[in-house]
């Protein structure tokens, strides 16, 4: 039971050190460490041009899209490979967030259902960062329950005209590209009436509109449909076929395995190595102490969770179900530590200035995002669900709607 | 990175498995519960001789000397069948006293004996509720020439009423001053004229405890003069890693039993398991599960290496096996309803078991403690 590498990974490596020492944005280092969670806001610039930046730098020096296949931009590297590099990367992968939806998820859709020609044409820019894609799939009626979406796409020769609105759209205001899921026959039953396009981000008839979170920043977006074409060549997968294209790029957010998420608890720690609580230190007081240990505990159970998926993937295998549960645990941790701290603090731990609080008002920003940590990407309740049904083999939920057609399927308690 | 059992020891964890299936069914496992013998002695006797016991004890002191590795799959097998068996007292506390701290002369004399499961050592430590502390021991050892005389009282002492001899914890008789007592450790033959013991009554009869009444018993000092309280800390971590393993496989096999309990048993036409309360119950005990696995394979690398924080993966083992096994035991009661509440389903062994090991080296909010002094000390460094 060890961790060290293999001769080969220690080879690949040497080799990642080596190029990142020489060439990333070491004069961002110190902002990227610090930076709390979600998107990273830079003192000196712009944070999607630096991340642009760094990602064609690596896609010249050979380091971006490590597992896509070379002929994409990518190096064909394999799943540990590209754990190695995520680990050597550290605090520099902060900047490819705005890659990560369009390069984790809507590249691996292409490569699997577009035309060559599209492949040629999107994904060495994708890989570059020289174009950003955004995913349409979510809409207000439609979040857990996808497939209940309503954008419409209906065939007008070469073309489909699309109306209609997703939400939750993250990016979708830097984006050039994106993939959309539609439905095309509302008299099947919901799954069966789906297909995806990918269209372009600038045409006529997409309007958006970004949306004001909780926290203050406007990460996502509303994007409205109005009558726009496009054309039947930028369709991916059958007609009909929409479900399970969208699958594809589902399972992929789930193959990721990189550096884990934050629970919160080192910032936590640190804070209560140093608070004066007017009685001692917090970490002298033993409610402190036990609290601690809980979460201590998730964060390490995480931690070596991820470790143990790493040396699957190091023996060429797929990690078990156990990865599953990172983000489930994550969130929850999240929110509970963040109110910890603001008890701590007391009540001036209400103040929002980073000139005020401990620790720059981190733990008043976590407060704020991390509700959206239990519900974006898979809700704690569907992830629930997912333990149950694949992991435990428990019985799926019953359906009120299965097998009905569309549109005889209720939206709302009937007057 | 290969944080992973290898293939040799998950075939010995295979092995294990089907041993108990068939040496350690069910009704084996109910005649100790219901008194009718203290432990399984024949059970014991085949652990010892297919070297079950011997796996973390040199050979040179007549182990199999193959690792702690083997040893926490061998544990955490045996908390998955609730054996009944000495393996916590004798292998997780005893020989690692006389590992940790025994003369070469004291090495040889007990460990092949405990290797091969002749002997059953234990521990007497605690003498009333609350905390140990120095001063919660009175127990005392006076010398008198060459010979060391014990006398005192311990209390759940687990096995004390089966095992041969007891590392136990006393005050030496010549402090003056109770304040700061110093705390060493003797080696006491349970066999002999001034060793009295009681079985008690616990919450978990499947593993048997008594009441030590020592009056001028010999005891043979074990370690340092005055080192009893960190000797003990020592072993502890090593311990507390093992049972630990224990906790897992507990927590493991309660969660399964659950499970298919929800799969099979029908309500509102169809199986509880399709309805989201349980689904989200039972995947939660699966989380806890999961990051108990993953912390005991932190404390199995630390105890197999000897790695500087050995402590602190000790620790976190510890929480997080106990929180796990907790959670998993009551809540299996939970998914089989009044079933679960029988004494004759299986759902209170494990029960009973998960509360005795949660307290089994000292109550939670000490390992809470001890994991949040290693990792501020840690941080600053």
């Amino acid at each position: 039971m060890n961790f060290s590498d293999t001769p080969q990974e220690a080879a690949f490596r040497a080799q990642a050190r080596e190029w990142i020492a020489a060439n990333a944005p070491h004069e961002l280092r110190e902002q990227l460490a610090t930076a709390g969670l979600g998107q990273p806001v830079l003192r000196t610039g712009d944070v999607l041009q630096a991340g642009k930046a760094w990602q064609k730098r690596k896609q010249e020096g050979g380091w971006a899209c490590l597992h896509w296949p070379t002929e994409f931009g990518g190096r064909g590297a394999t799943p540990i490979e590209r754990v190695i590099w995520q680990q050597e990367e550290g605090v520099f992968s902060k900047l490819s967030s705005p890659f990560g939806i369009g390069q984790g998820m809507c590249g691996p859709t292409l490569m699997a259902h577009a035309q060559e020609r599209h492949k040629l044409r999107y994904l060495p820019p994708l890989a570059s960062g020289e174009e950003v894609w955004c995913q349409l799939f979510s809409e207000p009626v439609a979040g857990s329950d996808l497939a209940g979406l309503r954008t419409r796409a209906v065939r007008d020769g070469d073309e489909w005209v699309i109306n209609g609105q997703k939400i939750w759209t993250s990016g979708a205001h830097y984006s050039n590209f994106g993939i959309l899921l539609t439905r095309t026959d509302s008299t099947v039953a919901k799954h069966d009436g789906l297909t995806m396009f990918f269209i372009d981000m600038k045409s006529p008839g997409v309007e958006i509109r970004p949306i004001k979170q909780v926290n203050g920043q406007s990460g996502f977006n509303e994007v409205f449909f109005t009558d726009l074409r496009v054309p039947d060549h930028q369709r991916l997968g059958d007609v009909g076929q929409g479900w399970k294209v969208s699958l594809t790029t589902l399972m992929n957010e789930r193959l990721s395995i990189g550096a884990g998420m934050s629970t919160g608890f080192a910032e936590l720690l640190d804070l209560c190595c140093t608070f004066e609580t007017g009685e001692g230190l917090a970490i002298e007081d033993p409610a402190v102490r036990s609290k601690l240990a809980t979460w201590a505990v998730r964060t390490s159970g995480l931690r070596y969770t991820g470790y143990r998926a790493i040396s699957a993937l190091s023996r060429g295998e797929t990690p078990g179900p156990e990865n599953s549960i990172g983000k489930l645990v994550a969130g929850q941790t999240l929110q509970e530590i963040a109110m910890f701290a603001l008890d701590l603090q007391g009540q001036a731990g209400i103040l929002m200035d980073p000139a005020r609080v401990e620790a720059s008002a981190r733990f008043q920003a976590m407060l704020l995002r991390s509700p959206a940590t239990r519900i974006e990407g898979g809700t704690d309740e569907i992830l629930r669900n997912i333990i149950a049904e694949r992991v435990l083999g428990l019985p799926a939920d019953m359906r009120a709607d299965r097998g009905m057609p569309f549109d005889k399927i209720p939206t709302r308690t009937s007057r | 990175m290969e944080f992973e059992f290898s293939a040799e020891q998950q075939q010995l964890k295979d092995q294990v498995r089907r041993f108990l299936a068939d040496r350690c069914d069910r009704d084996a496992v109910r005649a100790v519960l219901e008194g009718e013998q203290p432990f399984d002695r024949p059970l014991w006797k085949a652990m010892g001789e297919l070297g079950y016991l011997g796996a973390s004890i040199p050979e040179a002191y007549g182990g199999l000397g193959a690792g702690y590795l083997e040893a926490c799959v061998i544990a955490e097998e045996l908390g998955r069948a609730v054996a009944p068996v000495p393996f916590g007292s004798s292998i997780a506390l005893a020989a690692e006293f006389l590992l940790m701290a025994g003369t070469e002369a004291q090495k040889q004399k007990y460990l092949p004996r405990v290797a091969s499961g002749e002997a059953i050592g234990t521990l007497a430590l605690v003498e009333g509720t609350g905390r140990v502390t120095p001063a919660s021991i009175a127990a005392s050892v006076v010398r008198a020439g060459e010979h060391h005389s014990l006398t005192g009282c311990k209390t759940a002492v687990a096995d004390g009423d089966i095992a041969d001899f007891a590392v136990v914890a006393a005050r030496d008789a010549s402090q003056v001053s109770a304040s700061s007592p110093r705390i060493s450790l003797f080696l006491v033959d349970l066999q002999q004229a001034g060793v009295k013991r009681s079985p008690l009554a616990t919450i978990d009869p499947t593993r048997s405890h008594a009441q030590l009444d020592f009056d001028k018993a010999m005891a043979e000092p074990l370690g340092e003069p005055g080192a009893g309280m960190a000797i003990i800390e020592q072993v502890f971590d090593r311990a507390a890693i093992l049972t630990a393993f224990e906790q897992l496989g507990g927590a493991d096999r309660a969660l399964e039993m659950a499970r298919d309990y929800a799969l099979e048993r029908f309500a509102f036409g169809r199986p509880i398991g399709s309805l989201q309360a349980i689904k989200h119950m039972l995947a939660d005990m699966y989380v806890s599960a999961t990051l108990a696995r993953s912390n005991c394979y932190y404390g199995a690398w630390a105890l197999s290496t000897d790695a500087p924080e050995l402590s602190t993966a000790a620790a976190t083992a510890r929480v997080s096996a106990t929180q796990a096994y907790q959670h998993c035991s009551r809540n299996n009661i939970q998914v089989h309803g009044g079933m679960g509440f029988t004494w004759q389903f299986d759902c209170h062994l494990y029960y009973r078991r998960s509360n005795l090991l949660a307290v089994s080296l000292g109550p939670l909010s000490g390992w809470e403690d001890r994991l949040i002094k290693r990792l501020s000390e840690q941080r600053a460094a």
